[in-house]
């Protein structure tokens, strides 16, 4: 009764998109949707093909991840073998605290902050590029990493690690040689949800990314994404039932795809993990 | 021999000092970007931006609109969310039988909280505003971000319930009590810490959200206070976002000004939330 | 149809007990009188405990339950369909291994089972809380002390405190699972001597893995192996002569 409203929910999000969509693709084909290289629906020569975007999701996401991987691993490496309790308390709020930013503030940083500090490095970097809101998503979503890889490590036995220092390993050797690859299956849902949560983010690429769909892996430019592409139809005016109108949708759908693959993928190796523990 | 052994004690430490690195690296940064905001905008602060309306001319423009519009989504948010998300959590967890429809129902709210929120406002534009009519309003807007935390609300109530120890619960029953009676007297009391920090945080995220309320519509410019809930209405982040895409420094300094207001609001939510765990959690040491 | 007067306050008839398949109460039959303690005994797993939860029915909530024979109370089929289950837990008191009081005050942990039964007057609360306390033995550790919690309490104190809380509904039967194992040896022997004091007023079953205390504490032993119900008789009996060589067995430790 209360909790069918959840699958009210789910089942009225597949509806829309589907809705929408399917008017969408009777008027262009799914394979110019998936393979054509120009995303212009805007213009008046229009292309759908949806890769321009697809590339500046994975971009910048990829950014994200390449920045939030290391650093957020070595954080629950430290914290779990190294750090005095007392650190890992004082750690913990700080943390939180950066998970809780709202991301139109770190749009910001990344418009303001970042990108001017980074082109004096890149003098040829575009003022909005794919580079700056990577790095900025990357520090968002490392409380993300860090706290889902600490608790896979807490998890891994005791007993492995005292038979791993007991040969006279050292803390380095036995976090990343054994215990590491023992809480692998933990880390890598931390990471699949953190790419989750990058592809799925709009504020910050809003922001910094600027608007001009790009197929490329070069992060010094403009690209657009997926979900700022939404948002850039939302604030003009689009009439709805027109073809513009549906692309969102089209947008949305594939969105929703991947993300809603990647979260799965990460539940079934949660499970799988699970089971191998107990 | 010694010299690989002398190796693996170098990497060792050197290890230490990059893991304090990357940890204080996260330190750095938000103590950076905190530095940047304040110093910039601080000075912006004063009762005249508190209260004014929106403006061509950057010097005269306020965050009144946005700041009602802020408030009144956090209220209606809140009474449509709370009341629904405890309730279902509750049920779920102390009256849902083990079968395949509630498994399939907890992967279906595990998926919810998974999905951009930028997916909510498509839902929202077609349903609410679309297909119920109800405009690109406060309610609608409410309404959208009420289920985009409905997921969270839901997990955190069930977390909390899940934390009693089922010994309370076989104490309850024998003295003769029915399940909503051990539920209302006993379970409900020790979770309320747990449920409350999780409601706190939820609101907190809702207000910070942009995305879907652009989506459904969210004026990026009105003139008028919205004084009912089907009135057009504005909040802080996208206000945010508006003055951020304007090139004159006067709307950035302008930005980084409601910037403060908006994370002082949610510091202040999550300090709270957090005080309240603390204190919940001393209270009832199992 | 006219029901035979039985002296028995608790008569179980050819009980068996299912959880799905497997079979883990195997025809027991069995009569308590009133106003005696009886104890359980048995190695680890031979259904002792999930005999004794068949009388306030707790096992109701264990998913693939299942139970066929009869238990009767003062002549009244508990599991009969009009029973209502909250009102036979009213009858029946029980006390469990882990001290389990509520995250409350002490007041508010006795009250509780008058409270769900809508009683509020607060004179009738203060004199069930004082008469409750006293029976459990408790009553001076804490009379000063009512309002703080139940937690606060060492163990073997909040053991009372939850036999003090089941006390204060009336039971007529009171269940005690393991009371004191949890417990150091000298809350252990308060908890017997409280057992002692109580049986002129419940008729008391409980379930020990501790033989001595079995002896101790009951008048009437049963013990119970892989589900069946090997012997039961006086507890004098059955520690120096007991009919069947498994009791024998179990008593002189030579399994369990």
């Amino acid at each position: 009764m209360c909790a069918a409203v959840s699958i009210l929910t789910t089942v009225g999000i597949l509806y829309v998109l589907i809705s929408e969509s399917s008017v969408f693709f009777t008027r262009v084909p799914i394979t110019e949707f998936l393979f054509d290289t120009q995303w212009t629906p805007l213009f008046a020569d229009k292309h759908f093909g949806i890769l321009p975007l697809v590339t500046g999701t994975m971009l910048t996401s990829a950014i994200a991840v390449s920045v939030a991987l290391p650093i957020g691993l070595s954080i629950a490496v430290y914290l779990n073998e190294y750090a005095p309790k007392s650190f890992r308390k004082f750690l913990k709020p700080i943390l939180e605290i950066l998970a809780a930013i709202p991301t139109v503030v770190y749009g910001f940083f990344a418009l303001m902050v970042i990108t001017p500090f980074l082109q004096q490095f890149f003098p040829d970097m575009a003022g909005f590029n794919a580079l700056s809101p990577g790095i900025v998503m990357g520090i968002m979503i490392i409380p993300m990493i860090s706290s889902l890889s600490e608790d896979a490590l807490y998890a891994v036995p005791t007993s492995l690690r005292e038979a791993s220092y007991g040969i006279g390993a050292t803390r380095f050797q036995t976090s990343f040689r054994v215990l590491v690859p023992a809480a692998s299956s933990g880390i890598i849902v931390s990471v699949i949800l953190a790419i989750s949560r990058a592809v799925g983010e709009t504020m910050i690429v809003a922001i910094a990314a600027g608007q001009q769909p790009r197929l490329t892996f070069n992060p010094f430019v403009p690209v657009e994404t997926i979900t700022t592409y939404i948002v850039q139809v939302s604030l003009g005016d689009v009439v709805q039932g027109s073809i513009e109108y549906q692309t969102i949708f089209a947008a949305g759908i594939a969105l929703f795809a991947l993300t809603f693959i990647l979260n799965n993928i990460s539940f079934y190796i949660k499970r799988k993990f699970q089971e191998k523990y107990e | 021999m010694s010299k690989r052994v002398d190796t693996n004690r170098i990497i060792d430490g050197l290890f230490r000092y990059f893991g304090i690195a990357c940890t204080l690296f996260g330190l750095l940064m938000l103590g950076i970007f905190l530095y940047s905001v304040i110093s910039e905008g601080f000075s912006r602060l004063d009762w005249q931006f508190f209260t004014s309306l929106p403006s061509r001319k950057p010097e005269q423009a306020g965050i009144l609109i946005p700041l009602f519009g802020t408030m009144w989504v956090m209220i209606l948010t809140s009474m449509i969310a709370i009341p629904l998300g405890v309730a279902s959590g509750i049920y779920l967890e102390e009256y849902g039988k083990k079968n395949r429809l509630a498994s399939l129902i907890e992967i279906n709210i595990t998926n919810l909280a998974g999905v951009p929120s930028i997916i909510y406002g498509l839902l929202a534009l077609e349903i609410f505003v679309r297909i119920l009519g109800l405009g690109k309003s406060l309610l609608a807007g409410s309404l959208t971000l009420a289920l985009l935390i409905l997921p969270i609300i839901i997990v955190a109530t069930r977390e909390a319930l899940k934390a009693v120890p089922k010994t309370i619960r076989e104490a309850s029953y024998a003295l003769g009590a029915t399940k909503w009676q051990t539920t209302w007297y006993q379970i409900l009391p020790a979770s309320s810490g747990g449920i409350v920090t999780g409601v706190i945080l939820a609101i907190s995220r809702a207000i910070g959200e942009t995305a879907p309320l652009i989506v459904i519509g969210a004026m990026l410019y009105i003139t008028t206070l919205p004084t009912s809930p089907m009135d057009d209405f504005s909040v802080l982040p996208i206000q945010i976002f508006n003055w951020l895409s304007r090139p004159q420094k006067g709307f950035i300094i302008n930005a980084t000004a409601a910037i403060i207001v908006l994370l002082s609001i949610t510091f202040i939510l999550n300090g709270i939330a957090i005080y309240l765990r603390n204190r919940w959690q001393k209270k009832v040491k199992w | 149809m006219v029901k035979e007067m039985s002296k028995d306050k608790l008569l179980a008839e050819k009980v068996n007990v299912f959880y799905d398949e497997a079979h883990v109460i195997k025809d027991v039959s069995i009569s308590i009188q009133p106003n005696t303690v009886t104890a359980f005994i048995g190695p680890s797993g031979c259904g002792k405990s999930t005999f004794l939860r068949l009388i306030n029915r707790m096992n109701d909530y264990i998913d693939g339950f299942r139970k066929t024979g009869s238990i009767l109370i003062d002549g009244e089929d508990i599991y009969d369909r009009k029973v209502r289950v909250e009102d036979l837990r009213k009858q029946i008191g029980m006390v469990f291994q882990k001290p389990n009081p509520f995250p409350k005050s002490i007041y508010e942990n006795i009250v509780y089972g008058l409270r769900i039964q809508g009683i509020s007057n607060k004179s009738v609360l203060d004199e069930t809380v004082e008469r409750s306390l006293r029976r459990a033995a408790i009553w001076d550790e804490v009379k000063d002390n009512l309002n703080k919690s139940a937690l606060s309490l060492s163990g073997g104190q909040q053991q009372r405190i939850c036999i003090a809380r089941t006390l204060a509904v009336e039971p007529s039967i009171v269940l005690m699972d393991e009371p004191a194992s949890a417990l150091d040896p000298i809350s252990t022997s308060k908890i017997e001597q409280l057992i002692h004091e109580l049986k002129s007023q419940y008729t008391i079953i409980i379930v020990t893995h501790n033989m001595q205390q079995a002896g101790r504490v009951s008048d009437k032993v049963a013990f119970f192996y892989l589900g069946e119900l090997i012997e039961f008789s006086e507890t004098k009996e059955i520690f120096i002569n007991p009919k069947k060589e498994l009791t024998q067995n179990y008593i002189t430790g030579r399994f369990g």
